[in-house]
């Protein structure tokens, strides 16, 4: 075997391109609905014009004659295949526990109402245009305001749900010099991913296997099994390439049982591609969210009072809650602190985890608070947060395991030229144009799930790696391949990393932005008992140049076995001694705060994220700061964002190109969320109108010139092994309020109620 | 989508004489197909016109102006040269419109009668929309109705007219050729479109099989001096919120004649010859602009959702009017 003189070597850090980048340009990538099976049957959903009532009739003779048809699933002919499952927060697996077809009862609009199946995608959709169904109609209540809406209290919807709380806010926020008292508000929005949502079935036998782009397959597999009333182990549920999800596929809809018990009536598998307006109801999306903020402040800006009330909107059953006042009480130091959250039950489908669920709504209106703080104040928003930050968090007063906040704004602010501005709102013009620039910070807790995985080495000097983690577009092929190519020593291209197949060994859902942290770790395990076995085998042996050498202190790197002065000998002599094939290990790791039961539950498919503002002894988050330049036209209105400036520090960064192409999708995301996207509601019916990518805006290359992610150094031993603190999420938290405050600067016109638009714009006399 | 046949023709005559009722053109299709998977159109026959892309140059010069084949794609105008320097409006709103890929497939005829974005007219499944389904009601008097007109509207239809292009051709007096089954005639782009009044579901003047060959351009000394400013919430591929179509022809500071079309926020392509009237005779600064915005938008019947509109399109046709009257042009 020829050997280059130098084999690549992988450095932990190093900006590799994407593993399966060629894989996805190429098309080779197999998404949801790519898989081929044989003669598939293809299904089309009709769903609920109405928002709550009653199916009263239903007449498909129409569309059973359209050549094709070959069934069609409604509430009459279903046959109590599917049981019922606790929805996720209740310690269940579903994102709704709304199970349609189950009865005639309609809950929310776009309730799937019935399933048409088809010899071709086109009869099936035909079919479903023609099924005539009577509804006798309810009144819905459509949310915030409605009449018939249940309001329920954090602590009344969820066990866990704990209102962050310490001295008196009330009493300090009456005694501050300084006050801000205001509500602000954020809109339903729906991730809209490009992949359809869709679904794959195939029975072989008494086995079921699911192709399904999925953020959690061990939980897809758990919780499908419990409703078909089979064994987990007789499903199998695929999931290697995801084309986009965020939070969109983490928890199974209960779209996947009913296609199930198709592909089971009919003995053939069953595909179906939802369209994108039905996206927007059978899977989740982005409660929308009110807020109400007062801040009390001494002349120096120091903060005396902080009290934060959240108010979220969900389905009519189903409690969730992202109570993202776990973030916003602890940004800053503060010695009375008051938080509460609701739920506003209406008729709605459920709303679940969207990009940073709680943080992106909560820290909108505590962000855009200290700059209202900082303009009361006549003192540059940047040191006003310097003036509150903090190494102990504000609440139960424990450390930070680390901080780097102003690290961050200040070498934000440089990058960012934040000197160039000047305070006075409106002051800065570039002809018709006004010019504002805003910042705000951003957070995100670091949080590890327990995970397992198996990895092998061959003698030939190949690996692979096999976990049932989740690439859902941010590079965890990546990262996870340049860990264990780091570890044992090879070539980043010899890692065949095999990921997203609940036949694999289970690792959490990718959510929580916990997978680089929890995978890496136990891949490293996996391959550091496997270099033991090497090490302790070389050092017992005489003919090795490293007998008798501390098996601890070798390391498998460049294809040889070397100790610490770096003699040693290659991979292949040492490995012999172990095995002529190959070497396999399997390794778990339960980080600290994940309970005892924590692998247990996994292979049940359950989870629990230890981390963030929930472990007894540390706080542990990772912080940024964020800068956004806006131009507003004098005249029109428009707004327009030239530049996007993020600066984090996230402990270890696993690999620079993916990790800044993570954070500046976040960034780009968090200018949508502030500019562009809103999920229109018509009230009357409860009905979302603007389900289509022409009338639910995303930002186009035009409307975001330059985005710029700057990564500050960061050490943290105390996190985990590697000191993986993880960015998934931190790129989008914090934006919508730096948007909102260059827009403050631009034009002097506070906008509190997300999206910010030209509209809100019009009648302001101030530019 | 439902079943239909389909017939390709390659001559406008035998393309006129195809169809019958229940039958539709099909040029890009980027209108038409795109309602038919939605189950809002249903034709039963397509009589495929792509077959006279060909037939007829793009753009040509014509002793009067310029004519612009009906088959000829968005893109195609859109860079014509001639095209460009004489009536940049015209480029411009084609430019703004929709994206590379749908510009690429739309044609000119098709442009002028797509159809209106508004939402509950592109999904049966809700109840009440006059034109889609006649004697319904309309769903977004009272609805969601930020992106509906403000002129043009009635008690039973209150769509916006989406496209840019017809903008430009209204204010340059365009006139438009078509072939129906009594044979070819030339009618004023300003009677192609009808507002809403009590019927909705009437869009144009078109007899039922009558295909449009070609938009004639009149020579005028106010084309070169011309522009199409579109307003948006995002840079490209949206519609207008509010759009302004603006020719001028200028006499030293002072203005000639105006020609005026304002889109997004009516019903159908907007002339507003008023407010053309209004600046006859002044210079273009923001003080008379505005009061030629004033007089444009007098009219204006917003909703709750829209009202801004009135204000947008005001601001849209100042700020047009004040660019129009600073652009460099060359004799
Ligand atoms: C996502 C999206 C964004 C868009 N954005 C914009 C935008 O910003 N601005 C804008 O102006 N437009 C926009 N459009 C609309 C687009 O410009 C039109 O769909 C296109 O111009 C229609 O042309 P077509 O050739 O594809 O017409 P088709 O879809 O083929 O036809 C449309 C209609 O016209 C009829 N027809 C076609 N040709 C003739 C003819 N010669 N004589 C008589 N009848 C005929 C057809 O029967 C049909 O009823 C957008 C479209 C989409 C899908
Ligand atoms: S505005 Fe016109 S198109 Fe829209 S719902 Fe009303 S009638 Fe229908």
């Amino acid at each position: 075997m020829t050997r280059s003189a130098e084999p690549a070597v992988v450095r932990l850090g190093d900006p590799a391109n994407r593993v399966d980048a060629q894989a996805k340009v190429t098309g080779a990538a197999r998404y949801g609905s790519d898989p081929e099976v044989a003669r598939p049957v293809f299904a089309f959903l009709a769903v609920s014009p109405i928002a709550r009532g009653q199916i009263t009739r239903i007449d498909d003779r129409q569309a059973r004659a359209v050549p094709g048809v070959l069934d069609i699933l409604t509430h009459e002919n279903m046959r109590g295949e599917i049981r019922p499952v606790k929805f996720i927060s209740d310690g269940g697996y579903m994102g709704s526990s709304i199970m349609p077809l189950s009865s005639p009862k309609v809950l929310h609009a776009g309730q799937i109402v019935a399933v048409v199946l088809a010899d071709s995608f086109e009869a099936a959709r035909d079919g479903a245009h023609r099924l005539a169904i009577s509804y006798a109609e309810e009144t819905p209540s459509p949310g915030f305001d409605s009449e018939g809406v249940e309001v329920v209290a954090g602590a009344s919807a969820s066990k866990e749900h704990q209102d962050p709380k310490v001295g008196d806010a009330e009493a300090a926020f009456a005694a501050a010099p300084v006050k801000i008292d205001a509500r602000y508000s954020t809109p339903t929005q729906h991730h809209n991913p490009i992949e359809l949502f869709t679904t794959t079935c195939a029975w072989d036998g008494d086995k079921l296997t699911l192709w399904e782009s999925s953020q959690n397959v061990h939980s897809f597999k758990n919780g499908l099994a419990q409703q078909l009333g089979i064994a987990a182990e007789n499903v199998r549920v695929i999931s290697p390439y995801i084309g986009g999800a965020f939070g969109s596929r983490g928890s199974l809809t209960q779209r996947s049982a009913l296609i199930a018990v198709a592909a089971k009536r009919l003995g053939r598998p069953v595909k179906l591609v939802a369209s994108r307006d039905q996206g927007f109801t059978i899977a989740s999306y982005r409660a929308e969210t009110r807020h109400r903020i007062r801040i009390g402040a001494d002349q120096d800006g120091k903060l005396q009072s902080l009290s934060h009330e959240g108010f979220e909107v969900t389905s009519r059953p189903d409690p969730y809650m992202v109570s993202g006042t776990d973030a916003s009480t602890r940004l800053y130091a503060c010695p009375n602190v008051a938080s509460s959250v609701s739920i506003v039950h209406a008729d709605r489908s459920t709303p679940g985890f969207m990009r940073a669920p709680p943080e992106v709504p909560y820290l909108f209106p505590l962000e855009s608070a200290m700059d209202e703080l900082a303009v009361a104040l006549r003192m540059d928003p940047i040191e006003l947060r310097r003036v509150n930050d903090t190494k102990t968090e504000p609440i139960k007063g424990l450390p930070y395991t680390s901080r780097s906040l102003m690290a961050c704004f200040d070498e934000g602010a440089k990058a960012f030229d934040w000197g160039r501005r000047n305070p006075q709102p409106g002051s800065m013009r570039d002809g018709d144009w006004l010019i504002g620039l805003g910042c705000a910070a951003s957070m995100y807790p670091t949080q590890m799930g327990a995970a397992t995985a198996r990895v092998t080495l061959t003698i030939s000097g190949t690996a692979k790696v096999q976990t049932a983690a989740h690439d859902i577009g941010t590079g965890a092929y990546t990262v996870i391949g340049m860990i264990a190519a780091e570890r044992l020593g090879v070539p980043l291209e010899k890692v065949d990393v095999q990921l997203g197949d609940s036949d694999l060994p289970p690792a959490p859902g990718a959510g929580g932005s916990n997978t680089t942290a929890s995978v890496c770790n136990v891949v490293a395990k996996a391959c550091d008992e496997i270099r033991a076995r090497i090490a302790n085998a070389a050092v017992a042996s005489q003919d090795s140049n490293l007998k008798a050498q501390d098996p601890k202190a070798l390391r498998l790197s460049g294809g040889r076995l070397i100790g610490p002065d770096g003699d040693g000998e290659e991979l292949q002599t040492a490995m012999r001694r172990v095995s002529n094939g190959a070497i396999e290990a399997y390794a778990e790791n339960a980080p600290h705060g994940v309970g005892p039961d924590a692998i247990e539950r996994l292979y049940r498919g359950s989870q629990t994220l230890a981390g963030g503002a929930k472990l007894q002894d540390r706080i542990q988050f990772a912080f940024g700061a964020e800068f956004v330049e806006l131009r507003v036209h004098r005249l029109t209105r428009e707004i327009r964002c030239p530049r996007v400036l993020g600066a984090f520090a996230a402990g270890r960064i696993m690999n620079m190109k993916t990790a800044s192409s993570q954070l500046m999708g976040g960034l780009i995301w968090g200018v949508s969320s502030a500019l562009f996207e809103s999920t229109e509601m018509d009230r009357r019916q409860a009905r979302f109108y603007n389900t289509d990518l022409a009338e639910y805006l995303v930002p186009v290359n035009a409307d975001i010139l330059a985005a710029e992610v700057i990564i500050v150094p960061e050490e943290d031993h105390e996190v985990n092994e590697l000191g993986i603190k993880g960015i998934g999420e931190l790129g989008n938290v914090g934006t919508n309020a730096a948007v909102a405050n260059a827009l403050f600067h631009a034009t002097g016109v506070r906008i509190r109620n997300l999206p910010i638009r030209l509209d809100q714009l019009l009648g302001a006399e101030s530019i | 989508m439902r079943p239909f046949s389909y017939v390709r023709v390659d001559d406008a005559i035998a393309a006129s004489q195809a169809t019958g009722s229940g039958s539709a053109f099909l040029a890009g299709g980027t209108t038409l197909l795109d309602l038919m998977k939605l189950d809002v159109l249903r034709p039963e026959v397509l009589v495929d016109i792509n077959g006279l892309r060909d037939a007829s140059p793009p753009a040509t010069m014509t002793q009067g102006g310029m004519r612009l084949s009906a088959f000829a794609s968005m893109a195609q105008i859109a860079a014509d040269p001639n095209i460009r320097r004489d009536y940049p409006v015209i480029a411009q709103s084609l430019n703004l419109a929709a994206s590379a890929q749908l510009r690429n497939m739309a044609t000119l005829g098709g442009n002028v009668l797509q159809r209106t974005r508004c939402n509950y007219f592109r999904d049966p499944s809700w109840k009440a929309c006059n034109k889609r389904e006649p004697g319904s009601g309309c769903a977004a008097l009272d609805g969601v109705n930020r992106k509906h007109a403000v002129l043009g509207v009635s008690a039973h239809c209150i769509a916006t007219y989406p496209g840019d292009f017809a903008q430009a051709l209204i204010a340059l007096d365009a006139a438009v050729e078509t072939i129906g089954p009594v044979g070819p005639r030339v009618i004023k782009f300003d009677a192609l479109h009808r507002a809403p009044g009590d019927t909705p579901h009437v869009e144009t003047n078109l007899a039922p099989s009558e295909l449009i060959t070609a938009f004639i351009l009149p020579r005028a000394p106010w084309t070169r001096r011309s522009l199409y400013l579109k307003i948006r919430d995002r840079q490209s591929y949206e519609f207008a919120l509010a759009s302004a179509a603006v020719a001028l022809d200028m006499e030293e500071d002072s203005v000639r004649q105006a020609r005026i079309a304002l889109g997004g926020i009516a019903t159908k392509p907007w002339r507003a010859h008023a407010a053309e009237q209004a600046l006859v005779g002044k210079a273009i600064n923001e003080e008379t602009a505005n009061g030629a915005s004033q007089v444009a938008l007098a009219h204006a019947s917003p909703r709750p959702g829209n009202q801004y509109k009135i204000e947008l399109g005001r601001r849209t046709l100042t700020r047009a009017l004040l660019q129009a009257a600073s652009m460099e042009v060359r004799a």
